[in-house]
């Protein structure tokens, strides 16, 4: 579709003037100045967009587009079963995925619509049904393979990283493996220690694997469509709490060609004093954080990740050169976390040169998940985290 | 044994015959498979042809002279890191490969350059993956663990991991429909991983046209199978799985065996299990001398009584199928070949430093990756 392409061009435009932009500053003097300058283009670009996908719409037609209200369950069931409807080398199988219609409900209907060849019930076996997936994908099929939580997943991590993620290299590029592994990531609501952990940062690690966590209801269908047609290992991070929420959908995400591009983050909301990187649900409380804030006149930039490997770190720096001050927020824990790694690529790249304090990082705090509610909500980031920690950075 | 007579006096004259003279085809005894929840097995006779024989024969002994030849580069140290050899295994091999077709699906563990030539790999691209070099059929990328063809799914690293994988690719088999299987390979040290019983498991559920083959060499790594298994018997081992115990030192009864069981799964039984009695004259690997665990007479034993090239030669040369300087000639030619490959394998260069990043992904634009510190640009292609 024509107005989705011209979305990637100004994707690209948007890139080529933020590195060149980049290129061109040399010293700190003219700093504010030259923020405004990068804001400007920022704006010029994004209303050259909306510009642009506003003038094509009104190609398809005369009204208005029309929003839909999705909730991310159901924008991920309907990127699936149109997936599934598009290549018929796609099929799913996990732990109740078809005649249970999938332990949270995500694969509604697809059984009854597929049947038992292209939607299968595994029996609790991860490593074998991982493995299974993964040679599937070696003999040229395309399989989602669904795993009901990311804490089961390190029963089949072995298959994920040196079956999967591996293979292409290792055979010089003979061997493509077109597979998403998905499921929902991270902590829940009183599931505890073994069932709330976030892999985030183990499989962000790896060579090989894509590994995506989506926000919103637009995420989870854009990026899913782009997983599934991706020929690569793709790791897909849900999020439980995520599934029930809501959002408005345009007609254009609803189009069934519509895919996000893996590798690019979003500013979900633009602001001039901070930046607050963050990914999956975290988005949500800085987005809270931000409004609470606003009203204090402190103008925090959002940035939804949407990928963590591999990592937009133009998007970060862009933004960081902009607001001077960096906050990172995540569910999974500090050490060798995702903050953590977006910290240290900031002090190694252009961005530095542009922090008025050091970058810092919100987490989860470094323990097993506590069950008692009260403990663990002292346990994930909190909205008034965000805002505290915002006010400290900025000195305030 | 079975002799066909011709004309001719057997073996004994050494002048030289026309191809007339030899005898076409025969049909040799072969030892009776053990049975496991199956009322028949594969015949307890072969019949070779002249072709056959002379293309096992110089198979196995491409394998067992590249094998012999890897050795002799490893302890030049020309190949490094890990390097498991196949000799006195090539009837597996070889016979598996007379039992299915190349359009047919294999995967094995790491002990697999035999596996990587029968399916289609050439004996130069081999080596110059062992050395490590461009011309290496995975680039210099992959080394000994890594190896792959059409089909043919390498070479894994991790012990067990290729089993549920074969599965996968025999579920594609059923998926697509296209009457193909997949034998799927693992050792008698592996035989205990948990994911092989899940994958004994799905298979059946899912009626997934997949050959379980174990190849029991009587050791893993330096653990001696009754050391390791409350049960010895591997083709028992899957349970509600038919199996069947072979003599894996016979290429003509792995061969049997293996058409037997490629029926089995292409008329929509499901899997079946073989175990293939073997045996490995190196140490486990490069770095095992191999005799800490097991004794040199032993070794010597089955290379005297069991070798499956003599086996095989003996058969051919008493029923007049191939005179001795046919066989003569076809190891000189062997030889020929792998000194040919080992010259390639040392003199072709290592593969260039812009392919250290490419292969990460399939299908995408060129990207950077991060090197070992921050100012070097590293791009990785696909």
């Amino acid at each position: 579709m024509h107005f989705l392409v011209a979305n990637e061009i100004l994707y690209c435009i948007e890139d080529y003037c933020i590195k060149a932009f980049c290129k061109l500053r040399t010293s700190r003097s003219s700093l504010t100045e030259d923020r405004s300058k990068m804001a400007s283009i920022r704006c010029f670009l994004r209303s050259g967009k909306s510009a642009v996908s506003v003038v094509l719409r009104r190609e398809f037609s005369k009204t208005s587009p029309a929003a839909v209200q999705v909730n991310v369950r159901d924008a991920l069931n309907q990127a699936m079963d149109e997936e599934l409807e598009r290549d018929e080398k796609v099929f799913l199988l996990g732990e109740e995925v078809a005649q249970y219609d999938g332990a949270y409900k995500v694969s509604r209907g697809l059984w009854k619509k597929y049947g038992d060849k292209r939607i299968i019930d595994t029996p609790i076996t991860e490593m074998g049904f991982a493995g299974i997936a993964v040679g599937a994908a070696f003999a040229g099929l395309r399989p989602i393979c669904e795993f009901m939580t990311w804490n089961f997943s390190m029963q089949a991590i072995d298959q994920v990283i040196n079956s999967a993620a591996k293979t292409y290299y290792m055979s010089a590029g003979a061997q493509p493996v077109p597979i998403v592994f998905r499921g929902p990531n991270g902590s829940s609501a009183g599931v505890a220690a073994q069932h709330s952990q976030c892999f985030a940062a183990w499989y962000g690690h790896c060579p090989g694997l894509k590994v995506v966590s989506p926000w919103n209801s637009e995420d989870a269908r854009g990026l899913l469509k782009a997983a599934i047609r991706d020929n690569n290992p793709v790791v897909f991070l849900e999020n439980e709490l995520m599934y029930g929420v809501p959002f408005d959908l345009s007609e254009e995400v609803m189009h069934k060609d519509f895919v996000l591009p893996i590798g690019k983050a979003k500013v979900e909301r633009q602001g001039t004093h901070i930046t607050l990187v963050s990914h999956s649900r975290c988005v949500g409380f800085c987005l809270d954080a931000a409004a609470v804030l606003a009203k204090e006149g402190v103008e925090c930039e959002v940035v939804n990740l949407r990928t963590i490997r591999p990592l937009d770190v133009e998007t970060i720096e862009a933004s960081v050169m902009k607001t001077g001050h960096l906050v990172t927020v995540e569910g999974g824990w500090p050490q060798y976390g995702v903050g953590a790694e977006i910290c240290a690529r900031i002090m190694e790249g252009p961005a530095f040169n542009y922090l008025d304090a050091p970058a810092v990082r919100v987490t989860g705090v470094d323990i097993p998940m506590p069950y008692a509610k009260i403990l663990e909500d002292h346990s994930v980031p909190q909205i008034k985290d965000i805002i505290f920690t915002v006010k400290k950075v900025l000195n305030m | 044994r079975v002799l066909e007579l011709t004309g001719c006096a057997a073996s004994m004259v050494a002048s030289s015959r026309s191809y007339a003279d030899f005898t076409p085809e025969a049909t040799f005894d072969i030892k009776k498979v053990d049975l496991h929840r199956l009322e028949e097995g594969p015949p307890l006779t072969a019949t070779l042809t002249r072709e056959e024989g002379l293309k096992y024969y110089r198979t196995m002994q491409t394998i067992r002279r590249m094998e012999l030849k890897a050795d002799q580069l490893y302890k030049q140290k020309i190949i490094r890191g890990f390097c498991h050899l196949y000799d006195g295994q090539e009837a597996c091999a070889v016979g598996i490969e007379g039992g299915i077709t190349l359009s047919d699906h294999l995967i094995t563990a790491y002990r697999a350059h035999g596996y990587t030539l029968t399916r289609g790999g050439t004996v130069r691209e081999i080596m110059a993956e062992l050395t490590g070099r461009r011309g290496g059929i995975a680039k210099g990328k992959g080394g000994s663990m890594h190896m792959y063809t059409k089909n043919f799914y390498g070479g894994n690293g991790i012990v067990g991991a290729q089993v549920p994988l074969g599965a996968g690719v025999a579920l594609a088999c059923k998926y697509l429909g296209n009457d193909q299987l997949c034998v799927s390979l693992y050792g008698d040290g592996a035989a205990n991983q948990g994911q092989i019983f899940e994958t004994y498991n799905m298979s059946s559920l899912w009626k997934l046209p997949i050959i379980f083959i174990c190849e029991n060499n009587q050791y893993g790594m330096g653990t001696s199978v009754e050391r390791s298994s409350a049960s010895t018997e591997y083709y028992k081992r899957g349970d509600y799985i038919p199996g069947l115990r072979v003599d894996g030192m016979d290429v003509l009864c792995v061969r049997e065996a293996t058409k037997f069981a490629a029926d089995h799964c292409r008329s929509g039984k499901g899997p079946i299990l073989m175990e293939l009695q073997t045996y490995r004259y190196h140490g486990h690997s490069m770095s095992d001398p191999g005799v800490s665990y097991r004794t040199r007479e032993e070794i010597q034993e089955v290379r005297s009584k069991s070798d499956p090239i003599s086996m095989l030669k003996d058969r051919m040369l008493s029923n007049n199928m191939a005179s001795i300087e046919e066989l003569k000639e076809i190891d000189i030619a062997v030889r020929k070949e792998i000194e040919d490959a080992a010259q390639f394998a040392t003199t072709d260069p290592e593969p260039p430093l812009d392919d250290l990043c490419s292969h990460i992904f399939a299908n995408d634009q060129p990207f950077e990756v991060r090197a070992a510190t921050p100012w070097t640009k590293l791009t990785s292609t696909s």
